[in-house]
C-alpha cells in the first residue's frame, strides 16, 4: 500500500510540477481557448450563447482530455519504469489505477476551475452554471479514464496523438449525450447516468490500460 | 499485487478443437476452397434477393416504391452490428488463449463490418429523403450507427498502425473488447437522447412484417452473410500471405 501511496505522490508531483510532462496547466488553457473561439465563430448574440454555451463548455472538455495522451504513459515506458515495477511485483492493474486518481486530480479539478471563466465568456450563469459543474464532476473521471485507456493502447506507436483524437471520440459520447443532456433537461438523471458511466469506465480502465501496458512491455 | 495470473482451464474437447485451426496451413488447406464458395453463393442468393425485392416484391400501402430499399438496408444495419460481434469474439480468444489466427479473423472482419455500416448509413439517408423529408436526422439509430462506423475506422487504424510499427496484436484487442462494452451504452444513450426512427420490426420469435418482405429480407440476409464471411476469409488469407511474405524476406537477409 505504501508502494501505491509513493507512486501517487511521484505523478502528482510530475503532473503538476510541469516537468517533462508539460504540467496540468496546457489542457485548461486550450480549454479556455476553445471556449473563446466559439464566440467568434457564432457571433456574440447573448441569446444564443447562452443556450449553446453549456454545450460548447463540454465539447472542449472532451478536446482538452484529448491533449495531454501522449505525454501520459510513454515517458515512463521510454525510462522502464514499468518494467521495474514489474520486477517488485507491482502489477500493471495498480499502477494504471493510481495514474488514473493522478491524471484525474490533474485534469478534472482544474477544468472545473476553469468553467467559471469559460461560463462568463459565454454569459451562461447561475442554475445552468451550476450543472454545467456538477456535470463536469461526474464526466471527467469518465474522460480520464478513456484517456488513459487509449494512452496505454497507443503507447507505442509514433504517430499516436492523432489516432489518439479518433479513438477516444466515438468513447465519449454517451458521457457528453448525458452530461451535456442534464443542461436541456435541467434534471439530476442526466447527472445521475453520468456518473454511472464514469464509474464503469474507472472499472474498466486499469483492466483495459494493464493489459495493454503488459502487452507492449511483453512485445 | 502479485504477478502470477490464474491460468484458465478448459475442457480438453474444446481447446484442441480449437487449436486444431491454429495451425495457419490446415487453416489455409479448408480456407482456399472455402472463400470462392462463400463468395460465389453470397453473390447468388444476394443477387436473387435484390432482383425479387426491386421487381416482384409489392410496393407497400404508406410509402410505395422506395421501400424496396429494405432489402439492403436492413442487413447491412444487421452485419454492420454483427461485424463488431465477430470483432468482440476473434478479440476475446486472442486475449484469453492466444489463438495465431483470431487476431487475423478480427483485422479481417473489420473492414467489411465498416463497409456494411457505411452502407446501411447510405441506404438509410437516401431512404430517408422521401420517408421524412431530408437526407440526415440526428435521429437515435442514425447517430448509433454513425458513432459504430467511427468506432470501425479507429479500429482500422490502430490495427494498422500497429501492424506497420511491429506491435503486440493484443492491442487492438483490447480496443476492440473495451468497444465491445461501449457499444451498448452508445446505443442506448443516442436512442433516449433521440428518436424519429422506427422501432424494430422484427424480434425474437415475433415480426411485424408482411410475409414477401420477410422472406425476401431473410434471403437477403443470407446472402449478405455469406458475403461477409467469403470476405472474412480471404482477408485473413491476405493478411497470412504478407506475414509469410515478410518472414520469407527476413530469411534471405539473413543468409546473405
Amino acid at each position: 500500500m505504501s508502494a501505491l501511496l509513493t507512486i501517487l505522490r511521484r505523478d502528482l508531483a510530475q503532473m503538476f510540477g510541469g516537468g517533462r510532462r508539460g504540467g496540468a496547466i496546457l489542457p485548461v488553457l486550450f480549454f479556455l481557448a476553445v471556449a473563446m473561439l466559439f464566440p467568434f465563430a457564432v457571433g456574440p448574440d447573448p441569446v444564443l450563447l447562452a443556450r449553446a454555451g453549456g454545450g460548447v463548455i463540454w465539447v472542449a472538455a472532451l478536446l482538452a482530455a484529448i491533449l495531454p495522451l501522449d505525454r501520459l504513459l510513454a515517458p515512463d515506458l521510454e525510462q522502464g519504469l514499468f518494467d521495474q515495477f514489474a520486477l517488485r511485483g507491482i502489477a500493471e492493474e495498480a499502477v494504471v489505477a493510481v495514474r488514473l486518481l493522478a491524471h484525474w486530480l490533474s485534469f478534472g479539478p482544474p477544468l472545473m476551475i476553469a468553467a467559471v471563466p469559460a461560463a462568463a465568456l459565454l454569459g451562461i450563469e447561475g442554475e445552468t452554471l451550476r450543472l454545467v459543474e456538477l456535470g463536469l464532476l461526474a464526466g471527467t473521471p469518465g474522460l480520464a479514464a478513456i484517456g488513459l485507456i487509449i494512452a496505454a493502447l497507443t503507447v507505442s506507436l509514433r504517430g499516436g496523438a492523432a489516432l489518439g483524437g479518433l479513438l477516444l471520440v466515438p468513447l465519449a459520447v454517451p458521457l457528453l449525450i448525458f452530461g451535456a443532456g442534464a443542461l436541456s433537461t435541467g434534471g439530476e438523471a442526466g447527472l445521475a447516468l453520468t456518473a454511472a458511466i464514469s464509474l464503469l469506465l474507472c472499472a474498466i480502465a486499469p483492466f483495459a490500460g494493464g493489459a495493454a501496458i503488459r502487452a507492449v512491455r511483453e512485445g | 499485487m502479485g504477478a502470477v495470473r490464474p491460468r484458465i482451464s478448459l475442457p480438453r474437447s474444446f481447446a484442441s478443437s480449437m487449436h486444431a485451426f491454429a495451425n495457419p496451413a490446415r487453416f489455409l488447406r479448408i480456407a482456399r476452397p472455402l472463400t470462392p464458395v462463400l463468395l460465389l453463393s453470397g453473390l447468388a442468393i444476394t443477387a436473387a434477393a435484390l432482383v425479387y425485392g426491386l421487381f416482384f416484391a409489392p410496393a407497400e400501402r404508406l410509402q410505395g416504391e422506395t421501400v424496396r430499399i429494405l432489402f439492403i438496408h436492413v442487413p447491412t444495419a444487421w452485419l454492420g452490428m454483427g461485424g463488431w460481434t465477430a470483432i468482440a469474439i476473434a478479440s476475446l480468444v486472442e486475449l484469453v488463449w492466444r489463438h495465431p489466427l483470431a487476431a487475423l479473423a478480427a483485422r479481417g472482419a473489420a473492414v467489411p463490418g465498416a463497409v456494411f455500416a457505411a452502407v446501411c448509413l447510405a441506404t438509410g439517408s437516401i431512404w430517408g429523403r422521401p420517408a421524412w423529408g431530408t437526407w440526415w436526422v440526428w435521429d437515435g439509430r442514425l447517430t448509433s450507427m454513425l458513432v459504430l462506423l467511427f468506432l470501425y475506422i479507429g479500429y482500422i487504424a490502430l490495427a494498422g498502425a500497429v501492424q506497420r510499427e511491429g506491435g503486440s496484436s493484443r492491442i487492438p484487442a483490447i480496443f476492440g473488447l473495451v468497444g465491445a462494452v461501449n457499444i451498448p451504452i452508445i446505443h442506448y444513450s443516442v436512442i433516449w437522447w433521440n428518436s424519429l426512427h422506427q422501432p424494430p420490426s422484427l424480434g425474437m420469435g415475433s415480426s411485424a412484417m408482411a410475409a414477401p418482405f420477410l422472406w425476401g429480407l431473410l434471403a437477403a440476409t443470407l446472402g449478405f452473410s455469406l458475403l461477409f464471411g467469403g470476405v472474412v476469409l480471404a482477408r485473413m488469407r491476405a493478411l497470412l500471405a504478407d506475414i509469410q511474405a515478410e518472414a520469407r524476406l527476413r530469411r534471405k537477409a539473413q543468409e546473405v
